[in-house]
């Protein structure tokens, strides 16, 4: 493939062009986990629109908005606004500390008007965007050497810190992993790599000596013996797997499920809505499920790579590696295959915060596709 | 600088090989995220079935109703009534459980105590279980309650049964009473119900001894319940088994003259059947009324029942033991009869005092009139209860002859009755001495129980079983319970006493010329009415031993000493004399006076309950009772034995 300057129609794309490029295809398996997610949040408020499912068709239709709004902007205007998102979004994290209030533990939302919002999600899209754009510029050999790795690593790490003192370890975790797939992605030597993982392996014990909360600790605990304890913190874990597992093959039945139904589901309409599809639907509802989620990875995936520009790249796979990640470690947790940690399963968990951010970067997903012919110089910053 | 170079191309290979990666890396994440579904769901899915299952439904005890006790003719004496109770749900009681019982107590009285116990019985149960907060309410307490329901959060009015007993203290020790579960009963039971609040278990009496027939098995509602132990619905009941229904031999009718009759004192008094062993009366004064325990002791009301001396908690008839004094005589001349040494011709000479050995024994006649009977033959000393005669007679029978005699009319070992907590008295023998006391037996000792005193006790029960033996010349035992839940409680069939007729005829005519010949210790209280006449025996029970200084001064009066040192008077009896039906032991602790009350009240029960025959009316108890028809036997023997009346005054 010869490199040469993008072809100047590719730069005037029109407005009905670019609606014609939306992956429709995207949209409608989108669709359809959303209305499985409502579906569910009907289920498991006793088949009832109230409280959750209703205001649930509210957040995914104004989410539908907003990806397809996002969509249709130029790849070159994100890039512009990478910084500025990220430094927004950075503002927010940093004024959650001072104004938030506290919901489960922890301070990590900001009320505006009818909406609560978490700036830890803001700040994962903000980060991919940001991210990619400094990353667009540097190419194999930059991204190994020590100035701009710090410049990386300081962009991680700033937000990283600010959200595990609010302490909410599982998107520290998630940002953390975005971060560090995209300077992976970028190609960052193997020679930083492999000494950082051994470091991760060895500052773990540490970790558990001085840096988690107890609670944090708590749920480790709980999670390696939650025998010890079924009635009181080892509950969620116990509660959970009989969920999944009383399911079956076929599933009890929409609006069957007991465990949910008796609220021994915890949290049951937020981070462990997936129990209550394993409950509903069983193993094949359950399997379906991941299947379309797969599938949106896969068609993510593909777009990073077929887009022609480094910051699309990137910005595709952070977008989509994100959405992975959510998935793994919910799924995970409430599995019982690792700790609890506050993270929801996307697209199916109540929530406005997390169902506009993922829904607003599948927007950004999409702009990458529709903009996958668009070449931007290394040195560029965007068209703004 | 050319837009794109190399570099670019570099970075886009590395680009698309680490996505490469990294896509392969998120497949084996969602191969692991599916394979763990399968094992949840499809390896273990039948487990976690059943732990879902045992999540939704729960079961709820359901208190089946208790049995009734009735009497022999369907009169119940323990039933079910209608029980106004408040309840608190302590998860319902939002500003907490001592402040909801506090303004409960603003409404009804609730002690310092009470509170206490309801607190402690919502430590032991879960948070939404209602636990009873006063029971028995009257009907104004319970509308007040409810009037001031708004104002009682976590507060419930609920109709239950609770246990009542119609007759109060009159049957108090037949029945017993019920109570609250104690931790040690539910120790030593595993039944389900133990832990119900609220829940009430037999304490004393049938109610004890029958408790788990009479408590009937636990029934079951199953419900579907949410993790916070909430009934969300019903899925199914089971009622239970409710507690099986008692028939006892007791006639309420009789029952209540017996009571009547004893009073206040501290006495006992017991009716049996002389052919098949059924107790008619059963009366142990003073007693208490049972329906105190189940409302709930006061502990002024615990205290006072405790410290009496009268002993209201204890059940004289089997469980109280005395000296049976004279009473005891009618086994000694059987003994003697039965030995071959009391022949028809056997006389002793009383004169009024006896020397063993260099002990000096007075007859009761020379203490109070300071003469002897006289000549007196076996019959004639049980008429005059002369402790001459027996002392001699006993010397020359020896201790391990009357043992035997005294062993075949019951004494010295429980009767088995259906009630708990029977004493089994003492009936002496030298091997009994040598065993317990490491002593030989004296001759003194035999001359004590001679005139039964001394080592040998025995429980108003057993006197009575003693004095239908004699009266029956059959083996019968006392019993109580009829029938438990439609069956009959097995019991051996009645055999004849191994004893010679001639020695029963003899021992009968001489308790029937007690009463009814002129000069008869019991003469005066005699039954006139034709057919209806009673034998027996009188007896003293010394409580002490006097000395001889007290005996010269005279000071055995039992008018001039303290009540507890007071002789116990009693009484044992039969009637009618031919052919006899009914036998009766009467007591009064410290009651022995010129007047005779006990023998007084026996002759009034007796003749009302001949008069009555509750053994001839028809019962109502729901199975026939083979064992009290009569075996051909009886009435054969009976007739050849019975001695005739003795006309009054002859």
């Amino acid at each position: 493939m010869s490199l040469r300057p993008y072809a100047a129609d590719k730069r005037t794309l029109s407005f009905a062009d670019k609606l014609l490029e939306v992956n429709w295809g995207l949209v409608l398996l989108i669709c359809m986990i959303g209305l499985a997610g409502i579906a569910m949040l009907y289920s498991v408020a006793n088949a009832h629109f109230q409280p959750w499912a209703l205001r649930q068709i509210g957040h995914f239709t104004l989410g539908l908005i907003v990806m397809l709004a996002a969509s249709v902007i130029d790849i070159r205007v994100w890039m512009s606004l990478a910084y500025p998102a990220y430094g927004f979004a950075l503002l927010l994290l940093v004024a959650v500390d001072v104004v938030g209030h506290v919901g489960l533990g922890a301070q990590r939302w900001i009320s505006l008007g009818p909406l609560d919002l978490q700036p830890s999600e803001l700040m994962k899209i903000g980060l991919v965007l940001a991210l990619s754009r400094f990353l667009h510029g540097k190419s194999v050999e930059e991204v190994s050497k020590p100035v701009p790795l710090a410049i990386g690593l300081a962009m991680i790490g700033i937000p990283a810190i600010f959200v595990v003192l609010q302490p909410n370890l599982g998107t520290t975790l998630i940002i953390l992993a975005d971060g560090c797939s995209l300077l992976f992605l970028a190609g960052l030597s193997w020679w930083w790599i492999a000494p950082t993982l051994g470091a991760v392996a060895a500052a773990v014990p540490l970790a558990w000596r001085f840096v988690l909360h107890d609670y944090q600790k708590a749920r480790v605990e709980t999670f390696i013996h939650p025998e010890h304890d079924a009635l009181g913190k080892g509950w969620n874990i116990t509660q959970a797997k009989i969920a999944i597992g009383s399911g079956g093959v076929a599933g009890k039945g929409f609006t069957q499920g007991t465990q949910s139904r008796l609220n021994f589901l915890p949290e049951k309409q937020t981070d462990f809505i997936w129990t209550s599809v394993c409950e509903e639907f069983g193993f094949v509802g359950a399997l379906a499920l991941l299947v379309l989620f797969a599938v949106v990875i896969f068609y993510g995936v593909q777009t990073a790579m077929s887009a022609r520009s480094q910051f699309g790249r990137l910005l595709a796979m952070g977008i989509i590696l994100n959405f992975f990640f959510y998935i793994m470690i919910n799924g995970l947790m409430v599995m019982g295959l690792i700790p609890v940690v506050g993270i929801p399963m996307p697209l199916l968990s109540y929530g406005g915060s997390a169902m506009l951010t993922v829904m607003f970067g599948f927007g950004l997903l999409m702009s990458v596709h529709i903009h996958r012919q668009v070449e931007i110089p290394r040195h560029s910053g965007g068209i703004i | 600088m050319p837009l794109f170079d190399k570099k670019d191309k570099s970075r886009y290979d590395t680009f698309t090989r680490r996505s490469v990666g990294m896509g392969a890396g998120m497949t084996a994440v969602f191969a692991l995220l599916a394979g763990r579904l399968y094992q949840l769901q499809i390896r273990d899915g039948d487990q976690y079935m059943v732990e879902a299952e045992d999540n939704r439904v729960s079961e709820r005890l359901i208190a089946p109703p208790r049995g009734r006790i009735m009497d022999r003719f369907g009169v119940e004496l323990a039933n079910s009534r209608r029980n106004y109770r408040v309840l608190l749900v302590s998860e319902q009681a939002t500003e907490g459980v001592a402040r909801a019982l506090d303004t409960i107590g603003k409404v009804i009285v609730l002690s310092d105590q009470q509170k206490r116990k309801i607190q402690h019985d919502i430590a032991m149960n879960k948070k939404f279980v209602p636990v009873p907060v006063a029971e028995n309410l009257t009907w104004d307490e319970f509308s007040r309650v409810n009037l001031h329901l708004p104002y009682l959060p976590g507060v419930q009015c609920d109709l239950g049964e609770t246990r009542d007993y119609p007759f109060g203290k009159e049957l108090v020790h037949i029945l017993g009473y019920v109570a609250s579960v104690s931790p040690q009963d539910i120790e030593h039971d595993d039944d389900p119900l133990m832990s119900l609040p609220g829940m009430r278990i037999g304490k004393r009496g049938i109610e004890k001894k029958f408790d788990k027939k009479i408590r009937g098995s636990a029934g079951a509602s199953r419900v579907e319940v949410n993790a916070y132990g909430r009934i969300i619905r019903a899925l199914g009941k089971d009622a239970g088994e409710p507690g099986e229904e008692i028939y006892l031999t007791i006639d309420r009718e009789v029952q209540a003259l017996a009571d009547q009759k004893l009073g206040d004192e501290s006495a006992a008094m017991v009716v049996m059947d002389v052919n098949n062993g059924d107790i008619i009366a059963l009366s142990s004064t003073p007693g208490f009324d049972p329906n105190w325990f189940n409302v709930g002791l006061t502990n002024s009301q615990w205290h006072d029942l405790t410290i009496s001396d009268h002993k209201p908690l204890l059940n004289k008839v089997t469980s109280g033991i005395y000296p049976p004094g004279s009473t005891f005589k009618p086994a000694v001349a059987l003994a003697a009869i039965e030995a071959g040494i009391a022949t028809p011709d056997y006389r002793v000479t009383c004169n009024g005092r006896i020397t063993v050995g260099n002990h000096t024994f007075n007859c009761w006649a020379w203490t109070t009139y300071h003469h002897g009977h006289g000549s007196l033959d076996v019959e004639g000393a049980i008429k005059n209860s002369c402790d001459v005669f027996f002392y001699e007679t006993a010397r020359r029978v020896g201790i391990d002859r009357i043992h035997q005699a005294a062993r075949k009319l019951g004494l010295g070992a429980p009767t088995g009755i259906e009630l708990p907590g029977e004493h089994s008295g003492l009936m002496p023998s030298s091997e009994w001495k040598q065993k317990t006391y490491k002593q030989a037996w004296q001759q003194g000792d035999t001359l004590s129980v001679a005139i039964g005193q001394g080592y040998v006790t025995a429980t108003p029960l057993q006197l009575v079983q003693q004095t239908a033996r004699l009266a029956s010349g059959k083996a019968v035992s006392p019993r109580i319970v009829h029938s438990v839940g439609g069956k009959l409680i097995p019991r051996p069939d009645v055999t004849k006493l191994d004893v010679s007729d001639e020695a029963l005829t003899r021992v009968r005519s001489g308790m029937n010329r007690v009463m009814n010949e002129g000069g008869g210790t019991a003469f005066n209280w005699r039954i006139t009415e034709p057919g209806f006449e009673m034998a027996g025996k009188t007896g003293t029970a010394q409580v002490r031993a006097y000395s001889q200084e007290e005996h010269a001064r005279g000071i055995t009066k039992n008018s001039a000493m303290d009540w507890k040192l007071r002789d116990h008077a009693l009484f044992i009896g039969y009637a009618p004399v031919i052919d006899p039906k009914y036998a009766i032991v009467s007591i009064i602790e410290h009651g022995a006076v010129q007047a005779h009350p006990h023998v007084a009240m026996a002759r009034d029960v007796m003749l009302m309950c001949q008069q009555r025959d509750p053994s001839r009316m028809p019962a109502a108890w729901p199975v026939t009772n083979s064992a009290s028809a009569a075996p051909p036997w009886v009435q054969g023997a009976a007739q050849t034995i019975s001695p005739q009346p003795v006309k009054a005054g002859g």
